[in-house]
Order: structure tokens, then C-alpha cells, then sequence
């Protein structure tokens, strides 16, 4: 397997002469893979996904994504956010055709083959549980409903690199675990060819659905451990009350303390 | 066409207050014919016109209780009387008066969107050209009305360049905010997309401004009728604002009420019409998040 996204000794500051953001990041995530970065707020993970992307660029060290060094937003991720920033003049459905309005080659095809598109962007909305949602606008959405057609909406183009900053932070315990499958899933039906890096402050989230956990240090953010999941998919909801589950997430709290204490 | 303008000189106060009553007998139907529960509600319609009422009758019976000369403050009556006098000419230059605030705000419009859609581009033209704006949206226009009439001479241009320089400030403004406020966090969606800054502008930055756009129109009219009233009382031989002055100089006072009146009216009037062009345009804002922050 190749690496699809790799960060080499990045350092970047938000500031010319100010304190570093993130410090010699290296960070490796295959192709397919479903990565997690965890760590306490503020130590960079919004960073590191916007150095992953192109949105900012590293003051030392190199960022390859696909095998191309980044120096341009990388043109085909999708992302989502702690707030789903969906557009409330548009409807769901049309909020979900954006990326499709942009992006090649299916913004060119849109116009002859819209009721394709929109047959498509139906079917995604019904199998995250939003059938018949799409004419509704985002304001009539609940918080979790509104963070289901973000998701989508990232996915709604079949990128190869997904980016998701704490989407499911907002929102109350019972529809984050069934975002949790949701995404698991939708992860599951690109088979390999999406890779996903999941950026959270959930342990228990990051183990579950990720196959590499990265563990970042506070403020400058550095790599302090990184570690695999082995849990053979598709995995069950239930695999996060088992012994073998707690002990992971144990692993990595022990892991982010040492780093803490000896920092 | 003379009869129907004729017809309608004649006829506009009479049109005016039977479609006052049919408005106030329509209100009157629906809280007379709503259940018990809809009933408050509704009654909360008919407070304005209570209010303006009783303020006009208290006004009479403060003039004719103390015998107040009309020659110092007009009763409404007399105001009334003076309207229905001079309704031609309240009528044709009220007429005039709309036409110099709309062509004035029409420029207004125009301009201030396409100075707006420059600003929130670059911050090179924002940082650049904002102070001198505000220096010019601060001098008092009045102190323009000389120099316009040098240029343009007394007529109908003066009180539209009036009009159109009180006006587009606001414009201005509230377009360039709308686009200079887009959420970090959708920019960054669309540009990992590979979205150009052309199309994060006509994607994001202009359905975003509209509400922005559309609320900055309320202030824009009320300012362009400032603005035509200023100059057509200075520099013209037609409007509101001409007539006023030459009834100043006869001390026509009830006259000079009778035009006041006039412009409260037609000034009410295009207050609601954009007021009714915003909600039915951004009808979305009104209900979304953004509304609120
Ligand atoms: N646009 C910015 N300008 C200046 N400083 C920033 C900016 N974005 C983030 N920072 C700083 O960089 C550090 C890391 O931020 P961030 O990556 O957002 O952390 P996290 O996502 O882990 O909470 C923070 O201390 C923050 O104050
Ligand atoms: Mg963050």
C-alpha cells in the first residue's frame, strides 16, 4: 500500500516570528486508510488538516498528498466541520450538488446529466437516513440531520481524500455513535480508495473507526504516539464496550499523560 | 392619457382614503370573524391604527381647545382642508418628488452594488478607498446642492445626483460586509474543492449578501428622499420640497403642513415597497441561523 498523504517535519506559525502552531509533524496515512489525530484543543489538528489540504503552507518540511508535493489547495477534498456550513439559501439537495457545481470532470457534465446527479445525490442523503430531506433547507434540519448532509455533501463527488474536523463535537452522545456508523459505512462502500483523516478529541471515537490513531502533543502540536487498531471490520457499535476496546483507549490516555508530564 | 392624469390628480386623495378604510374594514372583518385565541394577536394589527388616529385627535383638540392660530399650528382639519385644496399640485409634485428618489436611488443601487462587489474582492480597494468614503458620506449634502446647480443648473438633476450620493453609502457597506464575512470554514471547503475565487464570490459571497444587500435598501430610500427633498428645496421649480419653499415664502402655513403630510405619506409608502421586496426575497435569512448573528 502506498502513502497517500505525508507530512515530512512540517513546522508551520501562524505569524512570522510567532510560536509555533504545530513542530516537526510527520505523519504517514495510506492509501484507503482511515486515520484518526487526536489531542487537547488547540494543539494544532485544524492546522495539520489545513497544511493536508493546501489551505495553508508548511514554513519547513513537505506535504505530499497522492504523490505530488502540495503548493495549491489539493482540489478534490471533501471536508466537514464541527458546524455542517451548509448554505441556508440553498435546499439540502442543492446545498449537496456544490461540490458537483466545481469540481471536474463533474461540472461540466452537470447540465446534460442533472436528474443522474440528483438521482445520485438522493440515494447518498437516503442511505445516511435523510430520505425525502433533500427539499428541505438546512434550518429545518436537526443538528444531526443538518451534520448527515455536511457529510455528504463532502462525499457527494467520490474524493479520494476525505478531511473531517471534529464533525461530530456539536452534537449529543446517542447521534454521534450513529454518525459513527454512518461514516464507518460510508468509508466501507468506497472500498480503499477513500482516505479519511478524522480529526477529534474522543478517544473512544478515534478507536473505533480508525485503523491508525496519531496522538498529538499540546501547543506547538507534535506526533507523541502513534499506534494501529486491529479490529477486524466492518466493526459492530458493541466492540467499544469490550475489554480489548477499553484497553486501546486506555493505552492512548496513558500515552498523551506521559507526553504531557514529561513536556 | 391627459384625462387619466387629470382624473388622478383630482381623484388622489380621495382613492387614498378609500383604500385606507377598506384596509382598516379588511382588519376589522378578520378580528371580528377569528376565534378567541387568534383574537390578541390580530388586535395587536389594529394598534397602529389606533394610535395614529388618536394622536391626530389629539392634536385637533390641542388647536381648537386653545385656539391655536392656523397661522402657528394648523389642526389636522385645516391641514385637511388645505390637502384637498391644493391636491393638484400636492399631487403633481409628489409625483415629481417620487420620480427624482427613485432615479437617484436607482443610481444608487447600481453603483453602491458594483462598489460593493469591488470592496469585498480586494481589501487593497477596501483598505484604499474607505476613508475617503466615509470623509464623503459625512459632509452634509446640502453644502453639494450649490455646487450641483453651478454644474447642472436648477432642474431635475441636481435633486437625482442628490438623491444618489446620500444614498449609496449604505449600499456600499452592507455588500461589501456580506461578502467580507463569509465563514472561514466554507471558504475552506470550496477551496479544497478547487473552487476559484470567481466562484466562491457568485457561489457564496453574493447569495450571502443579498440579505445584507436588500436590508441596506430601507436606509438607501429613506436617505435618496432626503436627498431629492434637500435639493428640490434649494435648486428646483418642481417637488415636494419646491413647493414647501415657495409656501414658506407666502406663509401658507397649512399648506406647508398639507406637503408635510404628503411626503410622510409617499416616504411610508417606499419604505414598505422595499421593505416588502426584502422579505420576499431573503425570506431564508429571516429564518436561518445568520439572521440571528
Ligand atoms: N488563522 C489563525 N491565525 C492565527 N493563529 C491561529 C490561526 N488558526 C489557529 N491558530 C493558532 O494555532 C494553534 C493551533 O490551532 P488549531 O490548529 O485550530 O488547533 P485545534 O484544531 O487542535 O484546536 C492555536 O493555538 C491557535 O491559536
Ligand atoms: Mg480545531
Amino acid at each position: 500500500m502506498r502513502p497517500f498523504v505525508e507530512l515530512t517535519g512540517v513546522s508551520h506559525t501562524y505569524a512570522t516570528g510567532g510560536t509555533l502552531a504545530v513542530d516537526g509533524l510527520d505523519i504517514k496515512v495510506n492509501e484507503g486508510e482511515f486515520a484518526a489525530v487526536v489531542g487537547p484543543s488547540g494543539c494544532g489538528k485544524s492546522t495539520l488538516m489545513k497544511l493536508a489540504t493546501g489551505l495553508q503552507f508548511p514554513q519547513k518540511g513537505a506535504v505530499v498528498v497522492d504523490g505530488k508535493e502540495v503548493r495549491d489547495p489539493v482540489k478534490m477534498a471533501g471536508m466537514a466541520f464541527q458546524a455542517p456550513t451548509l448554505l441556508p439559501w440553498r435546499t439540502t439537495l442543492e446545498n449537496l450538488m456544490l461540490p458537483l457545481e466545481i469540481v471536474e470532470p463533474h461540472r461540466s457534465r452537470l447540465r446534460k446529466h442533472k436528474a443522474e446527479y440528483v438521482a445520485k445525490a438522493e440515494a447518498l442523503l437516503e442511505s445516511v437516513g435523510l430520505k425525502g430531506a433533500g427539499a428541505k433547507f438546512p434550518w429545518q434540519l436537526s443538528g444531526g440531520m443538518q451534520q448527515r448532509a455536511s457529510l455528504c455533501r463532502a462525499l457527494i463527488h467520490e474524493p479520494k481524500l476525505l478531511m473531517l474536523d471534529e464533525p461530530f463535537g456539536a452534537l449529543d452522545a446517542f447521534t454521534r455513535e450513529e454518525l459513527w456508523c454512518v461514516i464507518r459505512d460510508l468509508h466501507a462502500r468506497m472500498s480503499g480508495t477513500l482516505t479519511v483523516i478524522l480529526v477529534t478529541h474522543d478517544l473512544r471515537e478515534a478507536v473505533f473507526l480508525a485503523d491508525r490513531i496519531f496522538c498529538m502533543s499540546s501547543r506547538p502540536g507534535k506526533i507523541i504516539a502513534e499506534r494501529e487498531v486491529e479490529f477486524a471490520r466492518p466493526r459492530d457499535i458493541e466492540i467499544t464496550y469490550t475489554p480489548q476496546f477499553s484497553d486501546i483507549v486506555h493505552d492512548l490516555r496513558a500515552r498523551i499523560a506521559e507526553a504531557r508530564a514529561t513536556a | 392619457m391627459d384625462a387619466i392624469a387629470d382624473f388622478l390628480l383630482n381623484g388622489w386623495p380621495v382613492a387614498l382614503v378609500i383604500a385606507s378604510a377598506a384596509y382598516v374594514a379588511w382588519i376589522f372583518a378578520k378580528v371580528l370573524m377569528s376565534g378567541a385565541t387568534d383574537r390578541a394577536k390580530l388586535s395587536l394589527q389594529l394598534a397602529p391604527l389606533i394610535c395614529t388616529a388618536g394622536t391626530f385627535l389629539l392634536w385637533e383638540l390641542f388647536c381648537k381647545a386653545l385656539s391655536i392660530s392656523t397661522f402657528v399650528l394648523p389642526a389636522p382639519s385645516d391641514i385637511a382642508i388645505s390637502l384637498w385644496q391644493f391636491r393638484r399640485q400636492i399631487g403633481l409634485h409628489s409625483f415629481h418628488t417620487a420620480w427624482m428618489t427613485i432615479a437617484g436611488f436607482g443610481l444608487a443601487v447600481a453603483f453602491g452594488i458594483a462598489l460593493g462587489l469591488l470592496f469585498g474582492a480586494s481589501r487593497f480597494f477596501y483598505a484604499g478607498f474607505y476613508p475617503l468614503l466615509v470623509g464623503f458620506n459625512t459632509v452634509p449634502k446640502v453644502a453639494v446642492v450649490p455646487i450641483l446647480v453651478i454644474w447642472f443648473g436648477v432642474g431635475w438633476l441636481p435633486a437625482v445626483l442628490t438623491a444618489f450620493m446620500i444614498s449609496f453609502f449604505p449600499i456600499v457597506v452592507n455588500v461589501a460586509t456580506g461578502l467580507a464575512t463569509i465563514e472561514p470554514e466554507t471558504e475552506d471547503v470550496m477551496k479544497a474543492l478547487g473552487a476559484t475565487k470567481f466562484q466562491i464570490m457568485t457561489k457564496i459571497g453574493i447569495p450571502r449578501s443579498l440579505p445584507y444587500f436588500f436590508g441596506s435598501l430601507k436606509v438607501a430610500i429613506t436617505l435618496a428622499y432626503i436627498g431629492s427633498v434637500i435639493a428640490e428645496y434649494n435648486a428646483s421649480r418642481f417637488g415636494i420640497g419646491n413647493l414647501m419653499a415657495r409656501a414658506s415664502a407666502d406663509f401658507n402655513v397649512p399648506l406647508l403642513f398639507a406637503s408635510l403630510i404628503a411626503l410622510a405619506i409617499l416616504g411610508v409608502g417606499m419604505y414598505m415597497a422595499t421593505v416588502w421586496l426584502e422579505n420576499r426575497m431573503t425570506g431564508w435569512a429571516q429564518r436561518s441561523s445568520f439572521a440571528a448573528g
